[in-house]
Parts: C-alpha cells; sequence; structure tokens
C-alpha cells in the first residue's frame, strides 16, 4: 500500500515537470509584460490580459502563418495517404518482377540522413524555380518510405481469401482496392495521415531555406523569426507559442488512440 | 388511397430494383478503376503478371523518392567535389573533404553531436524504461499518464523550445528563480559558453573542456521532448510480456531488481534494440531544438554546433555547397557506419523469442 502510493506520488512528479511548462506557456500568454518578466516568479496573471491574442496577430502576420502551415499541412496529408496506398498495396498483393528488390531500395531511403539530400534539393527546387512557392514546400514530401511500409504491412495482414472472392465475382485489383481493401486498412490510413500533418506542421529545416518571403512563411518558421524580433515581449512570445501548440494538442487528444497505437508497432517518424 | 395512414413498421422502403445509374462520385470512380482494369487484364500476360499495375500503382511513390530521396544522395556527392561559392566552383575533387579534416570546427560539431548522443540517449532510455515500468505496475490511470507524458512529444520543438528559453532566461527565468531559492547563484544557462565541469568543479577544469552549459541545456530540452515516446514504446513491449514468467519468477524468490535484469530485459532487449538505432539516426540528424533554442544553432561562441548546424550554416550562411555536402556525405558515413556497427556488435546479443 505504502509503495503503491510512493509510486503514484512519483509518476505524478513525473507528469508535473512534464506538464509545467506548457501550464507556464499558457498562463503567460494572459499576463502583463511586467508580470511576464519580473525576476519573481509570476504563476497566475493578477488580470488575464485577452488582447495578448489579438496584439500577437497583430505584431506579425500568423494568420497567414496558419494558412501556409494548414494548406501545405492538409495537401501533403493527403498525396501521402494516396501514395502510400498504391505503392503498400502494389508491395503486399501484387505479382511482379523485382518486387523485394524495389521494395529494399524503398526501405534504404530511410536510411538517407535528411541533410544530405538538403543541399541537393535545394539547387534541385531553385532550378525548377519553386523557391518561394507552396510546391516547394509540398511536393517532396508527398511519399515517404515509412508510411509506404506501414500501408505494406496493414494490407499484408488482410486474408488472402478476399482478394480471391472478389476476383470470382469479377473485380479487379483497382475495384478491390477501391472498394474493400482501402475501407479495411482505414486504421493505418488514420495512422498514416496524422503522422504525415505531424510532420509536415512540426517541420522547420526545409521550409526555413525554401523560402524568404514573409508571405510564403509557415508557422514554425513564423514563429523562430517572432521570437528574434520580439525577443524581449515574452507574453507575445508565449500566445504565439500557444497558438502554434494548439491544433497539434487538439489533434492528439482527438485522435490519441493512433498515435499511441502507431507509436508501438514502429515509430522511427518524429 | 395515398392519404390513407400507413403502418410505420422501422423496415426501410423497398429498394428499387433496377437503379438507374447514379453519377455520384463513389460510382464514378468505381466506373474508371472498373475501366482501368480491364485495361489492365489485357496487358496481363505470363512473362508480365502485374507488372503493368504495379508501375501504374507504384509510379507517383517511386517518382517522388527517386527524384527527392535517392537522386540527390548521388548529387549530393557529386557537389562535394566542387570548391568555391554556390554550385559553380572549381573542381577540387577530394579537397572538401581533406579541409574538413584539418578544420578545427568540423571535429568540434562531431563532438557536439557526440556529447548530445550520449546525453541524451542513455538517459532517457533509463528515463523512460523507470517511468514505463512504473505505469506497468499501476492499473488504475495508466491511461491518464500515458497520455500526459506523450504531449510533448506531439508538440512543436521550435515552440516548446520558446518556452524553455524563456525559464532558463537569465534575467527573468524560472530556473533562476528557482536557484535564488536553494541560495545558488544565477548562471546564463543558454548563453553560457563554459564547460558544465568547469562550473560544477568551480574552476578545476578548464572551460573548454567537455560540454558546456549551453550544450546541457538543449540535452535536457531534449530528454523532456522526447520521453513521452520511450515510454510508450517500452510500455508496449512490457504489457507483451507474458505474465506467467515473471510470476513464476516471483514464485522462485525474485525480487524486484532481479525480476528486471533477469526475465524483463532479456525479453525486453528487441525493443530496446530498435530504440537505440532509432535514436542513434534521430540525435545525428538532431536540428529543430538546437536551431530553436540558441537563434541560430551554433550558441555561445559556437558550443553547440552540432553536424546539423554546421551543414546549414557552410550551406546557408556562407553558401559554400560543396563543402556543406562534403560534411553531409561524411555524416551519412558515420550515421552508415555507426548503424551497421548496431547491427553487427549489439544486434547479435538481442533475446528474440
Amino acid at each position: 500500500m505504502i509503495r503503491r502510493s510512493i509510486l503514484y506520488f512519483l509518476l505524478l512528479a513525473g507528469a508535473l515537470f512534464t506538464t509545467l511548462p506548457f501550464i507556464w506557456m499558457a498562463t503567460t500568454a494572459f499576463k502583463s509584460l511586467t508580470e511576464a518578466v519580473s525576476p519573481t516568479l509570476v504563476w497566475w496573471p493578477a488580470e488575464w490580459q485577452w488582447h495578448n491574442f489579438v496584439e500577437t496577430f497583430q505584431a506579425a502576420p500568423f494568420g497567414r502563418y496558419f494558412f501556409n502551415s494548414f494548406l501545405v499541412g492538409f495537401v501533403v496529408t493527403g498525396a501521402v495517404v494516396l501514395t502510400s496506398l498504391a505503392a503498400g498495396y502494389a508491395f503486399a498483393r501484387l505479382d511482379f518482377h523485382g518486387r523485394t528488390a524495389l521494395f529494399g531500395v524503398v526501405m534504404a531511403t530511410m536510411m538517407i540522413p535528411f541533410e544530405v539530400t538538403l543541399i541537393p534539393n535545394y539547387v534541385l527546387i531553385r532550378n525548377l524555380g519553386w523557391y518561394n512557392t507552396y510546391a516547394a514546400l509540398i511536393v517532396p514530401w508527398c511519399a515517404n518510405a515509412f508510411s509506404i511500409f506501414l500501408m505494406r504491412q496493414a494490407f499484408m495482414s488482410l486474408p488472402a481469401d478476399y482478394f480471391d472472392a472478389a476476383k470470382v465475382d469479377g473485380c479487379g485489383h483497382l475495384r478491390f482496392l477501391i472498394r474493400i481493401a482501402a475501407p479495411l486498412v482505414k486504421p493505418a490510413m488514420v495512422t498514416v495521415g496524422l503522422f504525415a500533418f505531424l510532420g509536415s506542421y512540426n517541420s522547420l529545416l526545409w521550409p526555413l531555406i525554401v523560402t524568404s518571403e514573409d508571405t510564403m512563411r509557415v508557422l514554425q518558421v513564423g514563429l523562430t523569426v517572432f521570437s528574434g524580433a520580439e525577443g524581449v515581449r515574452l507574453h507575445l512570445l508565449m500566445c504565439a507559442s500557444t497558438i502554434v501548440i494548439l491544433p497539434t494538442v487538439a489533434l492528439y487528444f482527438a485522435a490519441q488512440r493512433y498515435f499511441l497505437e502507431s507509436s508501438l508497432g514502429s515509430g522511427i517518424k518524429g | 388511397m395515398s392519404d390513407h395512414p400507413t403502418l410505420d413498421t422501422g423496415h426501410p422502403k423497398p429498394e428499387n430494383r433496377n437503379p438507374k445509374p447514379e453519377l455520384s462520385p463513389g460510382a464514378f470512380l468505381d466506373a474508371c478503376a472498373a475501366r482501368c482494369d480491364d485495361f489492365f487484364d489485357h496487358l496481363h500476360t505470363r512473362t508480365l503478371r502485374d507488372t503493368p499495375i504495379a508501375l501504374f500503382l507504384l509510379a507517383p511513390a517511386l517518382t517522388i523518392l527517386g527524384v527527392f530521396g535517392i537522386a540527390p544522395l548521388f548529387f549530393a556527392i557529386y557537389l562535394s567535389l566542387f570548391g568555391g561559392k554556390y554550385a559553380a566552383g572549381p573542381f577540387v575533387g577530394l579537397g572538401n573533404f581533406l579541409e574538413a579534416f584539418h578544420t578545427h570546427a568540423f571535429w568540434g560539431s562531431f563532438l557536439v553531436t557526440a556529447y548530445y548522443a550520449a546525453g541524451t540517449i542513455p538517459s532517457t532510455m533509463a528515463i523512460s524504461f523507470i517511468v514505463a515500468y512504473g505505469l506497468f505496475r499501476i492499473t488504475r490511470g495508466r491511461g491518464f499518464f500515458r497520455t500526459v507524458y506523450f504531449l510533448p512529444y506531439v508538440t512543436s520543438a521550435v515552440a516548446a523550445a520558446m518556452i524553455w528559453r524563456a525559464l532558463l532566461n537569465p534575467r527573468f527565468g524560472v530556473a533562476n528563480a528557482v536557484l535564488a531559492g536553494i541560495g545558488v547563484s544565477p548562471q546564463d544557462w543558454l548563453l553560457e559558453p563554459r564547460g558544465i565541469l568547469h562550473l560544477v568543479t568551480s574552476g578545476w577544469v578548464p572551460p573548454d573542456v567537455g560540454p558546456s552549459l549551453a550544450l546541457c541545456c538543449v540535452i535536457l530540452f531534449e530528454i523532456w521532448h522526447s520521453s513521452g515516446f520511450m515510454i510508450v514504446v517500452f510500455l508496449a513491449g512490457l504489457t507483451a510480456i507474458p505474465r506467467e514468467l515473471e510470476e513464476s519468477a516471483r514464485i522462485d524468490g525474485a525480487n524486484t531488481l532481479q525480476v528486471i535484469r533477469n526475465v524483463i530485459l532479456p525479453l525486453l532487449s528487441p525493443t530496446v534494440f530498435f530504440l537505440a538505432i532509432v535514436s542513434v539516426i534521430k540525435s545525428f540528424q538532431a536540428f529543430n531544438s538546437f536551431y530553436a533554442l540558441t537563434g541560430n544553432g551554433r550558441g555561445p561562441v559556437d558550443s553547440t554546433q552540432n553536424v546539423t548546424v554546421y551543414i546549414y550554416s557552410n550551406f546557408y550562411e556562407y553558401q559554400r555547397w560543396g563543402y556543406g555536402a562534403a560534411v553531409a556525405t561524411l555524416l551519412c558515413l558515420a550515421i552508415v557506419t555507426l548503424t551497421a556497427f548496431q547491427w553487427c556488435f549489439v544486434g547479435r546479443r538481442v533475446h528474440y523469442e
């Protein structure tokens, strides 16, 4: 009994350490500037400054950053789900020459570190004339090996009898994929989509180098620029951080099951 | 008879036996798929097998992976043979690689990456395992704790770094307020280029030996930010272990530590191995937390400049594309070598059921 209480106490302390920075961020977002930068610790604002959020949106075009991040995130998510659905099905269910070798090549791309492809991809984007465009932010991320792997695993776990039965009824591969297989692997699709969105929304390095205009910036880049310019106006910076974090936290609580289950089986993407 | 009250039996109305072909998106898609299937059926021969339809399905993914994932690797090696600014410099052969080997900053950046890997991986693993084991032993509230611990992992490293920068601010940060409370002099945290060993030994160790305090703050941040992922993975591994094994060890008189050492850890070794491989690769690619915490990634006196930041600043600030590509190629080699080493020497000792 005592041991159990100690265990709960320690777990609670850990949970507090995990969440305290977020709580401090959320309350600081409502503080006045003097409270935010006071050398003595103020946990709770004396008066809740709701207009901080208005000021934040006035200080930098966060509306635009939001729009960019969501546009890029949604398109990337849709594209990744589609490409990995098709490729995963091909690797799992189709019989063609060089399937194993090709799958090996696709898996090997997971080993290539991002930094190596960074400079060549930048040169490519420049030569395509895609610098400062949505295409530069979206197209390179429309397929990835890990999603293909996840979808392939999902398709492999479907009983082969389903396809044989559909074939007897005159159903080809594409119809089988669209009508029968895809609905059956919906959990895997949701997982792939969630991680695609999260990866896109949280990415910094790539958007940092392929965009320079303020109108093309995504939230993460916008936030770093804002922190450089507004270093002292801490309450506004915490406001900005809150609104950047909020969508992913909401998404996490809405689809927790998929997040947690997917990291169990796998989890290379972060 | 139309106004005659009808009995609502709750059953759906009988469907039309011969529905007109409607033009809903679903039906249209279905018709297209059927057409394509017929077409691919024609192409299906004994020698070709499913190759045509496979190419059709694989084309989008393979195009993107090929153009933005595989081709750049070879282009990077090509670029690394040219010196000067941008991609238009003179051919220098292996000159960039030789220059890297003779540059102090290059080795410094690898050292920072090594400190970072050594500082984050073992401690994150140990903390995560302990927390996961604690969660495994409780029944009530496990889901709640799991949710809370995983939370930092889904938040953007940039936004989370903004919070930590404020907490570690030398003038008004919470960290110094806490230190003042226990009577320790305030620190410069992320702005402190002196080594942590120098500070804790009050000057006995030279300031440029060991990781700087700024780097230690980045390490601490990363442990906080990524433990949740490992906790969830460990917890899944623990719940997959058959209860009988632990129970029989208990009946034989083993205490908790013995159970962990002799029963749980060997059975968990594939999970540990997987996490080790993934986190080594990740730690060699870390960028976001460095950049967001220090404002430019390099930190005070370049003391948090890891390899990725070094590549970034050579590429983006000095426009030395060839040199940056050479360093990136070396980094790629280092990652492949380390991963292969782990597979060969550590992987052999992994216990699979």
